[in-house]
């Protein structure tokens, strides 16, 4: 049993979002849905993060950025795209410039769908998203 | 018993007691501070799901003497608590805080990092603006008792408090510094901010950052224990005003905003010179005449 699961702290990074997702993600921490009751810290720190929530879809410039903030972060880890974009590309897929989803670039744990996600289903996603962690800590306890 | 072996069982008291009462407190401050915020906030014991998640984190350091300085400041931080409770020298005590808190800055610096760069500099304005202030209390305390010896101060008859006001609320304006709080976080600050605010801890990460966290437990409990001196003719009393001390550090954090390093700097010398050397001329003028 560790102690992830009880206390994650997320890393946001916004590839090419129209910022509907991305004010859905700080709306989880405010007063309303307060994340911090599950222990949930917003840190912008790669080094100090287990989970990289990323929204938007990915473009050519953004790719260099997500690899190096996930190589920074420390095992064990968990890649959540928040929003359609980040999940397959959603209406902006067939840009020129756009690579598509976040799985493009980075292996993704968790997928969550909406446009906007909303609130609700941030935190459930990063809740599923702890469940991936746990897993991970498991083989890289094996590893270790 | 004799007076070492009390001494010795305090100190391991101490050893054991002081993160686990260190990190409550941190718990209650998440709480007291979500609840003024409008939030629910997190469990008494986040401060230790925090702490015993980073430990099972992969190890990584930026270089080879980073974690050696971190177990430096984490030791003397020990160390300036275990001297103080056992009611050893208050300067040696303030000396070896001082000797801890350069080994956290030259852990910063020893990267590359400008966040945590500028995170050190900024510790080391901090150390320079509460320094004089932490002096001029061992001061106060030894032309109020005659002696530097805690044990001595925390025996002596007369409230401390009655000979030293300035210099207590002087003590307690620079502790907003020391325990990292708003308006004077510059350096890092506890809450969950981001870059330069966080610029001091930037490159420490997993086991190396629970090392951090942990002294600081021991840090809070041994300055809430100066806090405590000045009122320890009941130790109740004592008790009462360290937790209300903290309470009040608490409230000022969530009602202030983050000042400029120059208006720390400066207001803390002005706080020093004002409140803290009249009170140091008067004591030594009313005792000596």
């Amino acid at each position: 049993m560790s102690y992830l699961a009880k206390s994650p702290w997320l890393i946001h990074y916004d590839g090419s979002s129209c910022n509907g997702c991305d004010i859905e993600v700080l709306a989880c921490l405010t007063p309303m849905y307060d994340v911090e009751r599950f222990g949930i810290i917003n840190t912008g720190n790669p080094k100090h993060a287990d989970i990289l929530a990323i929204t938007g879809s990915v473009n050519e410039q953004n790719i260099p950025i997500i690899k190096n903030i996930y190589d920074q972060m420390l095992e064990p880890k968990v890649v959540i795209a928040i929003g359609i974009c980040a999940t397959s590309g959603g209406i902006f897929r067939e840009c020129y410039n756009v690579q598509g989803g976040v799985d493009q670039v980075i292996p993704v744990d968790v997928y969550i769908p909406g446009c906007a996600a909303r609130p609700e289903s941030i935190i459930d996603g990063v809740v599923k998203g702890l469940g991936v962690l746990e897993e991970k800590y498991k083989k890289y306890g094996k590893k270790r | 018993m004799t007076t070492t072996a009390i001494t010795a069982i305090i100190v391991i008291l101490y050893l054991i007691g002081a993160p686990i009462l260190g990190g409550i407190l941190a718990g209650l401050d998440r709480i007291i501070t979500a609840r003024m915020q409008g939030r629910y906030g997190p469990p008494v014991w986040q401060p230790f799901y925090d702490v015993l998640k980073l430990m099972s984190k992969e190890k990584a350091a930026v270089n080879k003497t980073q974690n050696f300085y971190v177990f430096c400041f984490l030791l003397f931080m020990i160390f300036t608590g275990a001297v103080f409770f056992a009611g050893g020298d208050l300067l040696l005590v303030l000396f070896a805080l001082t000797l801890a808190s350069i080994f956290l800055v030259l852990g910063a610096f020893s990267s590359n990092s400008p966040y945590s760069f500028i995170g050190a500099e900024r510790e080391l304005i901090q150390t320079m603006a509460y320094e004089p202030m932490v002096l001029i209390t061992a001061a106060g305390m030894y032309l109020a008792t005659k002696s530097f010896f805690v044990a001595d101060i925390a025996a002596f008859s007369t409230p401390l408090i009655y000979y030293l006001p300035g210099i207590f609320i002087g003590f307690v304006y620079i502790l907003t510094i020391k325990f990292r709080k708003s308006p004077f976080d510059l350096s890092t600050s506890h809450h969950a901010h981001q870059e330069l605010v966080k610029g001091l801890t930037t490159e420490f990460s997993g086991p190396t950052l629970a090392m951090i966290e942990i002294a600081h437990w021991y840090e809070n409990i041994f300055l809430l224990g100066i806090v405590y001196l000045f009122f320890a003719f009941n130790p109740l009393l004592g008790v009462i005003v360290a937790l209300l001390t903290y309470f009040l550090e608490i409230l000022i954090d969530n009602s202030n905003a983050r000042v400029t390093w120059q208006l720390t700097m400066k207001s803390a010398w002005i706080v020093a010179a004002t409140l803290g050397m009249a009170n140091l001329i008067i004591v030594f003028f009313k005792l000596s005449v």
